[in-house]
């Protein structure tokens, strides 16, 4: 048996809806049949899960809040893959952002340093440092690669372990808060350090606004730039972009840094965002989670916002899930795996017709 | 330091470096024909289940190595259908080939939670492997330890020396002229992802059946990361995979003794040690070497084939 | 995409209102919230053996739920999903949700939340833990009879109160019994890694440890030892399976009458915020047969851990000398106060490690 892929002569808008719809059909289908073998609803199985977070306020909210740090991150690492570089270290670039704009926070805590001029420039410059503190991390990888040849892939991976273990020790030790009874925490923030919440007592805070700048500002440079043109052109055609004199040391330092930037301050929207203090684990994996939203999403801004919307969903279905079903973590995180292949085989199916041969060689 | 003392240490090294090694040559074959897989801890994981589910319902722990084969190899043949077949985005399908196994490992796992068998046996033979110092590193060691090496040993011939490796290789590095000579490129990619599955299945199967013999969910983990980071680390060339496994799982190792002999530096400082000690070897290989001169060319674009 | 969600749930929208229409909630709804897998065989399973417990002893009066995995820094949304969907008594079993259960708690009122190791409370907010130490402090007496070498191995997880009041007390009582023993500490900088936690206890036993303790969740450790033909102590649950031969006790975490206890309390509406400390009298620290020892060190680590149980006896009685050799103050003049227990960052005399500051 072989399979055959031919490309589709034109997108249609039908494929373009149908095949979503068809992706979800079939990841409810494989996953159904998993959870009637456990003895649940499938029915009801779909409704928690796909349906009941689209349908109240605060699941709603709670979706922008997890797909957040998603787009930020996921909209900076497209620069990179865009360029051909990998950058799969996001999650340390987002832990060094949280770090260095979260030390701002500790130490404006209790009204220190605000003496005349109050305290307006506070987060601002939280968000600030937290953008420079993943720039800044980004830039070690990038610095080796230009410099010395190094392989982006293996030092951007390894230096999340190493930001994970030093955002560990500065949290049980100098950040640590003096009255927290040894805890392995910082203090929480003052509400001046903190991003405003864009109602009152619930949960969206104004992080998810600048998601949406900055992939609303990508989306422009990808389409309209001389940059998103040369980053392309780097990534597809690295001979053609060097004979039009395009120098590709400074653009990996530049896409490198941007990436940084934004997995930076998606760290620093996490901290002063939903978090409020630093604790020794900032992120449940966002910066690699992030990865697949930019595939998922094509490494379009636009894309990655609906990918990570679909990406928060799962997580969020999963939960209720697991409430309203009992259904094991692990039920939820592989249909997760099922969902996602589902999507990608529909997106594909978008571009080609798949065809099976049967009894042929490949 | 006794010669005791110094031949535990090693042995430590070697138990700590073996899941790695296998792993990574399976992931290094799978990129030398120009696929790029990060689902090796989800395959890994699996390995780890099913190893472990086969050799308790079983009794043998070569079964259980080979139920982790075909766990991990079954999870490949996911991945070469998505990514090979359809031409999906390799990374994306990989990473979610890494969630998928993480939680069905899980799942297929619940009922051996809590349940205990010996660890995979020794080898002894009389004599050679009580000598001092190297006897029992060299003669004592688990099963998996001489599969690992003969798996290098084995990828190195066969990358190098034969013509199946040179066509491996050459779809690897361009897969249009690949095509164009009439060497099937689709075929050859998944059987090295089928490759690379096994290999990390294996990977998975040692942890349950001799490194810590029980199962519990998430227990690889990241090594199946660890893993990846490996094959860049030595350049896709095979043997530099047992020298990269040796120094992380050294300076694993050498960091927690550090700690039990007390020099007073702080824990998450040691415990970062492997982690930089690849970064500064890597510097090391690299420096004047040509820049990423040993990557596959073709590494993760899928390939469709022309008509 | 987004178009076909929003299409779905318009032809959906119907359905749903007629199938969640709510049925009687006469049970009471407890929830549960675990940082890891409640297959760890450690920490969370043990907060779910209690959960089980209570659903038998309280059978139809309340129905209960878990959730698993949850990562501390994102868990206030988890615990709001619980609050939300009509739990009226929720336990968050690590410290890391503290100031996201806080939060939740703010917003329901009229929901009551149990968090464990933590040390902030409000109206509808309790906080309990357990006197882990007691526990440590026989199986110091233990390790301190049973060393050949006298040198005992401790695999410790991240250097929080908990983790250093254990090694205190772990210490003390070895030094009770053999004034010349030593003890080696390692960081595995993990709570669950078995690859990880089992090089721990191979480094300490290759450098003459012939007693393995661990803070550690997986049994790892245990099985090393036993491997070794040494000898070592369960961590959270019984894990003699794991180790037959290996292990001389095990120190287990029993929350099943604290889970009883506190369940009961919101279902005859007595519960109140509280703050529980309980130890080996509550049975909340529950040591697990003694075993693979001689007689004379079992029915002195019987005689210990009656004393702790009656009160006779306190791990951390005055005077202690701190690792400079200074006498730590001592408020009532009789033992360290549970306040200095539970915020504890500081090694006593004997200690060969130094912590992160």
């Amino acid at each position: 048996m072989r399979i055959d892929l031919e490309p589709r002569p034109a997108r249609t808008l039908a494929l373009d809806i149908g095949a979503p719809i068809v992706a979800l059909v079939a990841a409810i289908i494989f996953g159904g049949i998993v959870i009637w073998l456990l003895g649940k609803s499938p029915t009801l199985a779909f409704e928690v899960y796909f349906i009941n977070p689209l349908l109240e306020g605060w699941s709603l909210q709670e979706l922008a809040v997890k797909a957040c740090p998603l787009v930020l991150i996921a909209v900076g690492l497209s620069f990179c893959y865009r360029a051909n570089l990998w950058n799969i270290g996001a999650e340390g670039q987002f832990i060094t952002g949280g770090l260095l704009g979260g030390w701002l926070g500790i130490l404006t805590h209790n009204e220190a340093y605000q003496g005349l001029i109050g305290g307006w420039w506070i987060l601002p410059s939280m968000l600030v440092l937290g953008a420079i503190g993943g720039a800044l991390y980004a830039l070690i990888p990038a610095l080796l690669r230009v410099w010395l040849g190094a392989s982006e892939i293996l030092t951007s991976l390894m230096l999340v372990y190493v930001a994970e273990l030093g955002l560990d020790w500065l949290v049980r030790g100098p950040f640590k808060d003096p009255e927290g009874f040894n805890f392995p925490q910082s203090v929480v923030f003052d509400d001046i350090a903190r991003l405003p919440f864009l109602a009152e007592g619930e949960r969206l805070h104004a992080g998810v606004l600048l998601a949406l700048i900055a992939a609303l500002i990508a989306a422009f440079v990808f389409a309209r730039s001389l940059f998103g043109f040369e980053v392309r052109l780097i990534g597809e055609a690295p001979r053609a972009a060097r004979f039009a004199g395009f120098d590709d040391r400074k653009l990996t330092l530049t896409v490198f840094v941007i990436s940084g930037a934004l997995a930076g301050l998606a760290g620093i929207c996490e901290v002063a965002g939903q978090i409020g203090q630093l604790t020794p684990k900032i992120s449940p994996g966002y910066g690699f989670t992030a990865i697949i939203v930019a595939f998922l999403g094509r490494l379009s801004p636009v894309g990655i916002l609906v990918a990570a919307l679909v990406l928060a969903l799962t997580y969020i279905g999963g939960e209720a899930a697991q409430v309203e079903l009992s259904l094991p973590s692990d039920m939820t995180r592989a249909f997760q795996g099922i969902l996602l292949m589902c999507v990608l085989v529909a997106d594909i199916a978008t571009r080609y017709r798949i065809r099976l041969r049967l009894g042929a060689a490949a | 330091m006794t010669s005791e003392m110094f031949q535990l240490i090693l042995m430590t090294v070697v138990t700590a470096a073996t899941p790695l090694i296998l792993a990574a040559i399976g992931e290094l074959v799978t990129e030398r024909a120009g696929v790029l897989n990060l689902g090796v801890e989800g395959m890994m994981i699996m390995g780890a289940a099913l190893g472990f589910a086969g050799a308790y319902a079983s009794g043998s722990t070569t079964i259980g190595a080979l139920c982790g084969i075909v766990a991990g190899t079954l999870m490949a043949a996911l991945f070469g259908l998505l990514t090979i077949g359809l031409a999906i985005n390799q990374v994306a399908s990989g990473l979610a080939l890494t969630i998928f196994g993480l939680g069905l490992s899980g799942l297929l796992g619940t009922g051996f939670v809590g349940l205990k068998r010996d660890a995979a046996p020794q080898l002894h033979i009389q004599g050679l492997s009580d000598l001092p110092y190297m006897g029992e590193l060299v003669f004592g060691e688990d099963p998996f330890v001489y599969a690992a090496i003969l798996l290098v040993a084995g990828t190195a011939w066969f990358l190098s020396r034969t013509r199946a490796g040179l066509a491996l290789r050459a779809t690897g590095d361009n897969h249009q002229s690949a095509h164009a000579l009439g060497l099937p490129v689709r075929r050859t990619r998944f059987l090295a992802t089928l490759f690379g599955g096994a290999c990390a299945g294996l990977a998975g199967a040692y942890l349950t059946l001799a490194y810590t013999p029980f199962w519990s969910p998430g227990m690889t983990a990241g090594r199946g990361w660890i893993a990846l980071a490996l094959v860049v680390f030595a350049s896709w060339r095979p043997w530099r995979i047992v020298l990269g496994a040796l120094l992380f799982g050294g300076a694993t190792v050498l960091q927690l003794h550090a700690q039990a002999a007390s020099f007073g530096l702080p824990g998450q400082l040691l415990s970062a040690a492997p982690y930089l000690a690849t970064i500064v070897a890597l510097l090391f290989l690299s420096s004047g070497a040509r820049r990423n001169a040993a990557a596959p060319a073709a590494l993760g674009q899928p390939f469709i084939a022309p008509r | 995409m987004k178009k076909t969600a929003f299409k779905l749930v318009l032809l959906s929208a119907v359905a749903i209102a007629a199938a969640s229409a709510s049925f009687a909630a006469e049970k009471l709804k407890v929830g549960f919230v675990y940082v890891g897998p409640v297959g760890d065989f450690g920490y969370s399973y043990q907060h779910d053996q209690g959960r089980i417990a209570m659903q038998k002893a309280l059978g139809d009066k309340v129905e209960t739920t878990f959730l698993e995995n949850v990562p501390e820094t994102d868990s206030e949304r988890s615990i709001e999903q619980l609050a939300r969907s009509g739990h009226k008594l929720i336990f968050t079993t690590s410290f890391g949700f503290m100031e996201p259960t806080l939060r939740v708690a703010k917003k329901f009122p009229g929901v009551k939340f149990e968090h464990a190791t933590g040390y902030k409370r409000a109206g509808n907010v309790s906080t309990y833990t357990a006197k882990f130490h007691e526990g440590r402090y026989v199986i110091g007496q233990i390790a301190g009879k049973m060393t050949k070498t006298n040198t005992l191995g401790y695999v410790a997880s991240f250097p929080i109160p908990e983790v250093v009041a254990g090694i205190n007390a772990f210490i003390l009582g070895a030094q009770s019994v053999n004034p010349d023993v030593k003890v080696k500490i390692v960081w595995a900088n993990t709570w669950f890694d078995p690859g990880k936690e089992a090089d721990a206890a191979k480094a300490l036993l290759a450098q003459g440890a012939d007693i393995i303790t661990q803070h550690t969740d997986s049994a790892a450790p245990l099985q090393e030892a036993e491997k070794a033909g040494k000898f070592g102590f369960g961590q959270a649950s019984d894990q003699a399976r794991f180790a037959p031969k290996a292990q001389l006790t095990a120190i287990v975490d029993n929350w099943s009458t604290y889970y009883i206890e506190r369940t009961k309390a919101v279902l005859d509406g007595t519960w109140k915020s509280t703050d529980t400390f309980g130890g080996m009298d509550a049975d909340m620290v529950h040591l697990a047969p003694f075993a693979n020892m001689p007689d004379d060190v079992k029915k002195m680590a019987e005689e210990t851990a009656a004393a702790i149980k009656a009160k006779k006896l306190n791990p951390f009685k005055c005077p202690i000398l701190d690792q400079d050799g200074k006498a730590v103050e001592c408020k009532d003049g009789k033992a360290l106060s549970d306040a200095q227990i539970t915020s504890m960052n500081w090694y006593v005399k004997g200690v060969d490690d130094k912590l992160p500051k």
